[in-house]
């Protein structure tokens, strides 16, 4: 199958029934999208189809020709970091940071819809993310700042 | 002084895990080394021609090289709580570098000195006060021999940025250049002089997440991301239910798949393949028959633990308790409980081993790498040096990963099939084989006079354990005391262990007395307090909160509570609104001292983590059982929180500069579910006696206090 991925198109040697976040990771070396409940209800594994966050753990291969998947690793573009991340970076909101890649990925598509989220709205979408370490508060500040620039 | 290189060499055997110097100068290059060790067991060096110097002697290595590097070695893990910043920050103030030249090497058992695990709070007041004082014992050393070079009084030089210079003249030489071409070793001791709290710029200071670029980008490599050359995947089959014994497995469909070899040993059967998928599908087309037992539900748990609770090891009983409740107006009796919650870090337990020439080195996240290493070697029956654990920065722990079972899987699977494997552990599998926070029953019997004098405390733990169990409050007549007892599940660490539980147990109770007395949730607790720390984090926490300035809105209740644990105060207040028995916890107020503060920022994040993390336990997290089997094994089953469940946070850090600091990953839970249950009773007059609180977001009508 041919996947486009970060703007490239890539062969994949998977069976078209694999899920995605495994291809990802075991295939193609794309590790910043992690797992961690394997039924779509952490938020750790998404990446951005068509530019709308979408849990790769349950997202079987088959269903992908022909549209544009951008992960974690394809939001830096000639060595400078995607606003998020810059804004993420600026909030050093996280502790292990495991659910980074997720929280990154779910507020590049929160803020592609709607620029200027509104804390509750802010609540909504991202409540499909788990931040063990329980640094939400801080998230929520990285959201705003990177909203606001 | 300096020594040379035929005095120092030191006695290097295997065996007897003794610190090999030529090996670390190899490591290294030539440089300072600076190790913790007692001035005795150097001082024995000039008279011989080698140093034994026991592994245990030693916390922690910093060497500056010849390239003005300083590296720091240390058996600290960084899981989470930003340890490899605060750490790197303590060493940059004292050396007086930027933090960008200082490197920690974590947790890798061939490189680091041992090490008994980042357990108990225990890294920043212990590893990060002995880090201090070896980099201010190289900064020492550096100055000694730059006022060799210059023959000049040390005292008159200064060290800054990467140099010592003299500010009397030109002279300036860097570390590289000072510590170059020499392989000094250099002891400290308690009278090492680190610099003045006052005059500290660096730690006190929120610097960022070290290495926080890699996070953002998908780019930091935790063991579930890393691959070796050769690697193959492994898998487990696990069986139906805990305590089962295999009768007998047909893996002849699983062996027929290309790539997949099966490893059988005794009970023990895993499979590897060349990709996850396969070896997947080569554990589900085993069919195995296994022997089950009956085992007790959660039901049945709180009984269980009640009847099989250990008489207790008593540390006596001051005073006389039947004087002290027949002297009390109100006398109180009750029981509560705790369930067993599971840690869920988001990174479940992985790793990757593989064997060299009889050596065995693993990759995985844990706490203990040196327990891990020590558990493999006694596994495989080889010597502790043919054992290698290394750590990378692991997607959290919270006290739930001090073993490394995926180590152990994969490592009897590499050394069956030849090959260096990775094993990933399910969501599923992390919430049934790992480890749980105990279970608990708590019976308090007390006896209170009108004037709030507590006359008599009677307090009995089963099973959750003895952290923070002896009450702060005043009270002439008590016991405290401890009966281990049978626990259905694996049990093991989780943070603030058993403090929560007995906090949580003794804050209710001390809520429902004030309510008997009439008397302020605040006042009393304040009076039957001496610790001025603990008035300091009530009073604190009470002012932010408004406690007693603010009004309550219909329907809302306001509830306090305070504990110590692991050297941290913490005193927490809660506001809770309750519509149509619904629960939503609005507002939470902590104040948190934990001594000096290193990095405000990461220290403002754990106590928050806590705090958020603490609501789960509080409110709706329990794990399920029957049988033998976890009946929600899964996030989608056990709920934890997420940012719904946020309320509105403030949080008061008290900074005593004056104090050593303390851990701070800990203590700060241990308030949330004692002052969210009290703001419950004041909503509602109920008084609930069971954690988790309401694990279906509403206070049943018919549940008395």
């Amino acid at each position: 199958m041919v996947l486009t991925i970060n703007g490239k198109s890539v062969t994949v040697n998977a069976g078209p029934d694999s899920d995605l976040l495994t291809v990802l990771r075991e295939e193609l070396d794309l590790t910043g999208t992690k797992y961690g409940c394997g039924e779509a209800a952490c938020g750790a594994c998404m990446v951005l189809i068509d530019g709308s966050a979408t849990p790769s753990c349950v997202t079987r291969i088959n269903s992908l020709e022909g549209k544009k998947i951008e992960t974690i690793e394809g939001l830096e573009k000639n060595d400078k970091l995607h606003k998020v991340q810059e804004a993420f970076l600026k909030t050093d909101p996280f502790q292990c940071s495991y659910c980074a890649s997720g929280m990154i990925i779910a507020t590049v598509s929160l803020l592609s819809r709607n620029p200027k989220p509104t804390d509750a709205q802010i609540v909504d979408v991202m409540n499909r993310n788990i931040c063990r370490c329980g640094t939400y508060a801080n998230i929520i500040k990285a959201i705003k700042l990177a909203a606001s620039s | 002084m300096e020594k040379t290189e035929k005095q120092m060499s030191i006695h290097s055997d295997p065996g007897q895990n003794y610190l090999n110097r030529r090996k670390f100068f190899k490591l290294l290059g030539g440089g300072l080394a600076v190790v913790f060790v007692s001035n005795d067991l150097l001082s024995l060096a000039s008279n011989r021609t080698f140093i034994p110097i026991p592994e245990n002697q030693i916390g922690a290595w910093v060497h500056v090289g010849e390239d003005g590097i300083i590296t720091v070695f240390t058996g600290k893990t960084e899981v989470g709580q930003n340890i490899r910043t605060s750490l790197a920050q303590v060493v940059a103030e004292e050396l007086q570098v930027s933090l960008d030249s200082v490197r920690l090497v974590m947790a890798d058992t061939d490189l680091v000195p041992n090490d008994f695990g980042t357990v108990g709070s225990r890294s920043t007041p212990q590893m990060g006060a002995q880090l201090r004082k070896a980099s201010a014992a190289a900064r020492h050393e550096l100055i000694r021999v730059a006022a060799a070079v210059w023959k000049t009084d040390p005292d008159t030089l200064v060290a800054d940025g990467g140099f010592v210079s003299d500010p009397t003249n030109k002279n300036k030489m860097s570390y590289g250049q000072l510590s170059g071409g020499k392989r000094l070793l250099v002891p400290i001791s308690d009278a090492t002089k680190v610099i003045p709290i006052a005059e500290r710029k660096i730690s006190g200071t929120s610097v960022p997440k070290v290495n926080i670029k890699s996070f953002l980008t998908g780019k930091h490599k935790y063991v579930s991301d890393m691959k070796v050359t050769g690697m193959v995947y492994g898998k487990i089959l696990r069986p139906p239910a805990y305590k089962s014994e295999l009768i007998d497995a047909d893996t002849s469909a699983a062996k027929a798949i290309p790539g997949v070899i099966i490893v059988q040993e005794g009970g023990f059967i895993g499979v590897t393949a060349n990709d996850p998928w396969t070896a997947a599908k080569a554990i589900k087309v085993i069919h195995a028959n296994w022997k089950t037992s009956p085992q007790k539900a959660r039901s049945e748990l709180f009984e269980h633990l009640k009847n099989t609770g250990d008489p207790g090891r008593s540390s006596g009983i001051q005073g006389d308790l039947s004087k002290g409740l027949r002297e009390a107006d109100h006398k109180h009796k009750a029981s509560y409980q705790v369930d067993y919650i599971a840690h869920v870090p988001l990174e479940p337990r992985a790793a990757i081993a593989f064997w060299e020439q009889g050596k065995l080195t693993v990759y995985t996240g844990t706490q203990r790498p040196f327990g891990v290493r020590d558990t493999l070697a006694g596994l495989f029956n080889i010597p502790k040096e043919m054992v290698r654990v290394i750590v990378p920065d692991t997607g959290s722990a919270y006290g739930g990963k001090h073993s490394g079972e995926a180590a152990e899987e994969a490592a009897k699977l590499s050394k069956a099939v030849g090959k260096p494997v990775k094993l990933v552990w399910t969501r599923e599998e992390e919430f049934t084989w790992a480890y749980f926070r105990p279970a608990g029953v708590i019976e308090i019997n007390s006896g209170v006079r009108k004037d709030g004098t507590i006359t008599a405390w009677d307090f009995h733990n089963y099973n959750s354990g003895p952290a923070a169990i002896a009450t702060p409050y005043t009270v002439a007549n008590q016991q405290n005391l401890f009966h281990p007892a049978d626990t259905p599940l694996k049990q093991g660490s989780y943070r603030g262990l058993a403090s929560t539980a007995n906090v949580f147990a003794r804050e209710s109770h001390m809520g429902d007395l004030a309510r008997m007395l009439e008397m302020d949730q605040l006042d009393f607790r304040l009076k039957n307090l001496k610790e001025p720390r603990f008035k300091a984090v009530l009073e604190a926490a009470a002012k932010s909160f408004g406690w007693g300035a603010r009004k309550k809105s219909p329907g809302n209740g306001f509830g306090i509570a305070t504990g110590f644990d692991k050297g941290g105060y913490v005193a927490t207040c809660a506001e809770v609104s309750i519509i149509n028995n619904r629960v939503k916890v609005i507002r939470i107020t902590e104040a948190f001292e934990c001594g000096a503060i290193v990095n405000p920022a990461h220290l403002h994040n754990q106590i928050m983590g806590s705090i958020v993390q603490g609501l789960g336990g509080a409110l709706f997290e329990a794990v399920d059982f029957a049988g033998g089997k976890i009946l929600n094994p899964s996030i989608s089953s056990y709920r934890v929180p997420r940012f719904s469940d946020l309320p509105e946070i403030e949080i008061v850090m008290i900074d005593r500069k004056d104090l050593p600091s303390a851990g701070a990953g800990e203590a700060p839970i241990i308030g949330v579910a004692p002052a969210i249950r009290n703001a419950i009773l004041d909503a509602t007059g109920i008084g609930l006696t069971a954690l988790p609180l309401i694990p279906d977001g509403k206070v049943a009508d018919n549940v008395s206090g």
